[in-house]
């Protein structure tokens, strides 16, 4: 288990909610590999986002420990985090979060822009991850222009170009129509074959069943995850 | 991120919304437009009171009979209580200082004009060839007269434009006779239409030979008396001069008043350092008054753009490549603000100008660049403040948009 990827132990977090403190996150554990393929489910307000939030530094845990290829997060300040995602990963939203001034290839040039690359290089790097997710004729078109499917390629564009070893996805196909919510999650499977750590929040059963694993949370903590279980199953076998 | 995508990034934001930033731009253009206007009219105010005041030349001094004792007072000594006449010789004794380079005595009184059954009411000065040069006095119609002020009387007069055209209408003047309180002066030169000189209104004078004032109003007491000097600069000279030779004249007592520009200027300062402290206030409140206003616009729209702070920095921005980008921008919208702003304000000034030549408004220079520090102050500082304070955070209160 040393060798994970992600390897979070004992992580806390409450809101305060008005007057009331509300426990979000209780007492979490979780250790991902490199190349794993994560579904977590459960019902709405049982805390999905926000462990996937921790996971990609967006949010900051109260207490525990999350350790990201072996390096500390919790203790470190803000622009080192921003360094860490920016190095290791791509977040994939519901709701796209394409900035709706700047067309489609610009939004993801944006962390190349970040980044500090070039524009010439940015532009042949993007196309290229295009060409590659079937948008390569919309780049020049504003989010508005774009169909749901079309900007959430766009989204994953955004968040592949600095070829992450982290893909985190929060109800990637929330608001796309089966047929393009299929073709999304047919995408980041691929690039999950191709060696990307694949973590996805979704409320679709059957999308949750084609990941090797599945995680449910209830009211702030996981009740199952089919690799314990399989684990413990294993162990039982063993013993 | 490079400096270039850096200001490419922020212009971006400011075309492609171009209803926002026209906004943005028009409040802190009125900020400034504002400052401007309203500065320009306390200064002006202050110009058209020292240009009221300048007008006697600094070359010029006014003698005036009696001792007016300033002392706290600060008001204009116009009128001295006279123990002592001050005389046609005294005026001519001045003449001998060597800084004097002409005087002008003047006898002032009131007469009745007639001519051929109308008649008027004017106010007539007796004064010496001088006058006209120091009180730069031209003529529309026929000369004036030379007598010094020690030549003899003479019954001639030059009038003032109003009184000819009230007596004469657009017949000639030059050349009739009329009548002063009953005696027969020849009219021999028309004042040009001019307006005020020294808060006396020319147009409505007249002025003959100071001798024939003299006997005209039966006394050789003198209203005041102008000097014109050689040089700039010997004010002080020509007075201590002035004080010993009326003393020596006078029985041992200085008792005349001088007025020199300064002096006029030196009563009037308190008034002047009121209205510059007014201009200085107007000023204030109306930097604050802008002040509040782009501050709130800053504030405003860059509150609005939590979101894209938040969705940056979970692309990997840095919390001070945010704070760069939204600075960068705001100095740009300010920039062009500020720009638009003196624009406004330099031309409607100048058209005000043109509409009310009069009235002296201009911009001081410590307006435009107290206008253009605080414009740029405030704008930064309260773009980068919800800047920097959505960037301090974990992105995900941001993406939120709170
Ligand atoms: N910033 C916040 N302040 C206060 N409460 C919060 C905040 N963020 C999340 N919560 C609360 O934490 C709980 C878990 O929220 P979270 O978004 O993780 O749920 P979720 O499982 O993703 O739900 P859904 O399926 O509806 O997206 C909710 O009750 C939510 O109201
Ligand atoms: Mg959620």
């Amino acid at each position: 288990m040393n060798s994970a990827l992600i390897d979070i132990q004992h992580l806390n977090k409450t809101y305060i909610v008005g007057e009331q403190p509300l426990q979000v996150l209780k007492d979490i554990n979780l250790q991902i590999k490199q190349g794993d393929y994560l579904a977590i489910m459960g019902p709405s307000g049982s805390g999905k986002s926000t462990l996937l939030n921790m996971i990609g530094l967006l949010d900051r845990a109260d207490n525990g420990e999350y350790l990201l290829k072996q390096q500390a997060t919790l203790t470190i300040n803000e622009e080192q985090r921003a360094a860490l995602r920016r190095a290791h990963i791509g977040f994939i939203f519901q709701n796209f979060h394409l900035i709706p001034r700047l067309s489609a290839a610009e939004n993801a040039e944006l962390p190349l822009m970040l980044a500090g690359m070039a524009r010439k290089q940015r532009r042949a790097k993007v196309q290229q991850v295009f060409r590659r997710l079937g948008i390569a004729e919309r780049a020049d078109h504003l989010p508005k222009q774009l169909s749901g499917g079309q900007m959430q390629r766009v989204a994953i564009a955004r968040a592949m170009v600095l070829e992450p070893q982290i893909l985190l996805a929060d109800e990637p196909t929330g608001n796309l129509d089966q047929k393009s919510g299929r073709e999304v999650v047919e995408l980041l499977e691929e690039l999950n074959r191709q060696g990307i750590t694949l973590i996805m929040v979704t409320h679709d059963q059957q999308l949750a069943k084609r990941a090797p694993r599945q995680l449910t949370m209830v009211d702030g903590e996981i009740t199952e995850d089919t690799q314990q279980t399989q684990q413990s199953r294993q162990q039982q076998d063993a013993l | 991120m490079r400096f270039e995508d850096n200001w490419q990034y922020s212009w971006q934001a400011l075309i492609r919304h171009k209803l926002r930033t026209v906004l943005l731009l028009i409040a802190v253009a009125i900020g400034v437009t504002s400052v401007l206007l309203l500065t320009s009219l306390g200064e002006g105010a202050r110009l058209f009171i020292e240009k009221e005041f300048s007008q006697l030349g600094s070359e010029i001094m006014v003698v005036l009979p009696g001792k007016k004792e300033t002392t706290g007072g600060g008001s204009v000594p116009v009128y001295g209580s006279t123990p002592r006449d001050l005389t046609i010789e005294d005026a001519i004794a001045m003449k001998k200082i060597s800084t004097v380079k002409a005087i002008a005595p003047i006898i002032a009184g009131t007469s009745l004009l007639s001519y051929q059954g109308k008649s008027r009411e004017v106010i007539t000065l007796g004064s010496s060839k001088e006058i006209f040069a120091v009180r730069k006095l031209n003529l529309s119609k026929g000369k004036i007269f030379n007598s010094k002020a020690s030549d003899l009387a003479k019954p001639v007069c030059v009038l003032g434009a109003t009184i000819k055209q009230e007596l004469f209408g657009n017949q000639a003047a030059v050349g009739q006779w009329l009548r002063f309180s009953g005696q027969r002066f020849r009219v021999i030169g028309v004042l040009q239409e001019r307006g005020e000189s020294m808060g006396l209104d020319m147009r409505q004078m007249a002025i003959i030979p100071i001798r024939s004032a003299e006997s005209l109003f039966n006394s050789p007491a003198l209203f005041r008396v102008l000097l014109e000097l050689k040089h700039a600069n010997t004010e002080q000279y020509t007075e201590d001069k002035l004080r010993a030779l009326i003393k020596k004249r006078h029985e041992g007592e200085d008792d005349i008043t001088i007025l020199t520009q300064n002096s006029l200027m030196n009563a009037f300062n308190k008034i002047l350092t009121l209205v510059t402290a007014s201009i200085g206030a107007i000023a204030a409140i109306s930097l604050v008054v802008a002040g509040f206003l782009i501050m709130n616009v800053s504030f405003v729209s860059v509150s609005r753009r939590k979101e894209e702070i938040g969705l940056l920095k979970a692309l990997g921005a840095t919390a001070k490549e945010i704070r760069l980008i939204f600075l960068t921008e705001a100095l740009l919208l300010v920039s062009l603000g500020v720009l638009t702003g003196l624009i406004l304000g330099y031309g409607l000034t100048a058209l005000a100008a043109i509409i009310w030549p009069v009235f002296p408004v201009s911009i001081p220079w410590w307006a435009t660049l107290a206008s253009i520090v605080v414009a740029l102050a405030i704008g930064l500082l309260f773009s980068w403040l919800p800047a920097a304070h959505a960037a301090k955070h974990d992105p995900v209160l941001a993406l939120r948009g709170n």
